[in-house]
């Protein structure tokens, strides 16, 4: 008997998966097809800008800055022992443009502003404000999520740039400043590693991926979430889990298509 | 439409985000290096081209003049061809040697274009006859081993 409603549960809880799959699609789609509006009245997108990508500059100078250091503290330490420091600038500079800039910084932005689009659209859902759009002829989805959707695609790139910029000039102050590696190859081994399309680029497309994900999570599951003060919440949790999984996900298989035969 | 300080700060995001960007392609990247001046293309045959890959430099007297845009194997001569994009500034004379070089013992590998001294210059198109192979280590080592090997040979036999 029990093996009988064991199987009925995970059923229930797979083909529920995929409903849901199939509803974030729709959703998707739909942000895509009114987002039309959100560039017509483009000063609705320029206010989640702020309360999106703005408030989030804090985190993300600072993180990128401390995680740039880190990476020149522990880039020296194991250069030294082939003698290679003057590689330091290269290795930082690598690290950060490639990986480290757009996955820490989307996992930032999915913590501090991911959350928080959750937890607003949520709880317009709960106090009804979403209901009250639609019954005076005003589509939530065009007035409230596309704009929030471009906010965080636009921002994304934006902080993923400034968090490597960042760490690269933390690296800079910890390997040449404090620890007295030579500036001038620090600077031109740099240079002659990182190249424009293959690592920059590159890394923008990435960070503009984990942005699209980001923020579709985070709208979808606030739109999504149960009108009740225990369903914001659970679906806050969900945006923060399931978005910094995903990050990594994806990061793996673009990285696997970006830089493979090397 | 009302102008905000919201605007103002949304601004200062926008142009910091690109500041940053500007930053990582002039000071990181090697965006300031890509020549935007005029190239022109050559084709050298070789051997073998080692661990040669494309966008690997050109130089010559160690100075920076292109970059290689293309390999391919030649299946008429079963040889790499070389494709390689060289400033327009700089022009060699048609018998040039090209040689594939290693940058330090294990570093990346690069071609050295050593100018020779007809009069002639080569053309966009032309093909660079003269070419020498990359040399590879673990050919150098057995062929260290095996003259060595012949030396203690030829040792034992001198007593006799």
């Amino acid at each position: 008997m029990t093996i009988v409603e064991n199987l009925r549960f995970l059923g229930h809880r797979i083909v529920n998966a995929v409903w849901r799959i199939g509803y974030a699609s729709r959703f998707f789609m739909l942000i895509l097809f009114y987002s039309g509006t959100s560039f017509r009245r483009f000063h609705l997108t320029v206010k989640e800008l702020f309360s999106s990508g703005v408030m989030s500059l804090i985190i993300i100078l600072v993180a990128g800055t401390f995680v740039g250091m880190v990476l020149g503290l522990q880039g020296y330490e194991t250069l030294k022992r082939y003698g290679s420091e003057s590689a330091l600038g290269s290795l930082v500079a690598l690290s950060l443009v490639r990986e480290l800039g757009p996955v820490l910084a989307a996992l930032l932005f999915a913590s501090r502003a991911g959350s928080a689009m959750t937890a607003e659209i949520g709880l317009m859902k709960a106090t009804e404000q979403i209901s009250a759009m639609e019954m005076m002829a005003i589509n939530p989805i065009a007035r409230v999520v596309a704009p929030r959707f471009w906010a965080g695609v636009i921002s994304m790139p934006l902080l993923s740039a400034l968090f490597s910029a960042m760490g690269v000039f933390g690296g800079y102050v910890v390997g040449v400043v404090l620890i007295g590696v030579d500036q001038g190859s620090f600077w031109s081994q740099m240079q002659a590693g990182v190249d424009f399309q293959h690592d920059i680029v590159n890394g923008m497309i990435k960070s503009f991926v984990f942005g699209v994900a980001v923020t579709a999570i985070a709208l979808f599951e606030g739109y999504d979430a149960p009108p009740t003060a225990e369903g914001v919440s659970g679906a806050t949790t969900r945006t923060v889990v399931e978005s910094s999984l995903t990050i990594l996900f994806l990061d793996f298989i673009l990285t696997a298509f970006m830089f493979q035969g090397e | 439409m009302k102008r905000t300080t919201l605007d103002l700060w949304v601004g200062i995001f926008v142009v910091a985000g690109l500041a940053a960007l500007a930053v990582l392609a002039l000071k990181v990247g090697n965006l300031s290096t890509y020549n935007v001046s005029e190239t022109y293309q050559l084709q050298a045959h070789f051997s073998n081209i080692g661990g040669l890959k494309p966008q690997a430099s050109i130089k010559s007297s160690g100075v920076l003049v292109g970059r290689v845009a293309q390999i391919s194997l030649d299946p008429e001569r079963y040889e790499a061809k070389v494709t390689m994009t060289i400033d327009k500034r700089y022009q060699f004379p048609k018998d040039t040697f090209a040689n594939i070089l290693t940058s330090g013992l294990l570093g990346e590998q690069y071609i050295g274009l050593i100018p020779g001294g007809d009069e002639a210059f080569l053309k966009a198109g032309d093909e660079i006859k003269k070419t020498q192979s990359a040399v590879v280590l673990e050919d150098l080592i057995s062929r260290f081993l095996y003259s060595k090997a012949e030396d203690s040979k030829q040792v034992d036999k001198q007593p006799n």
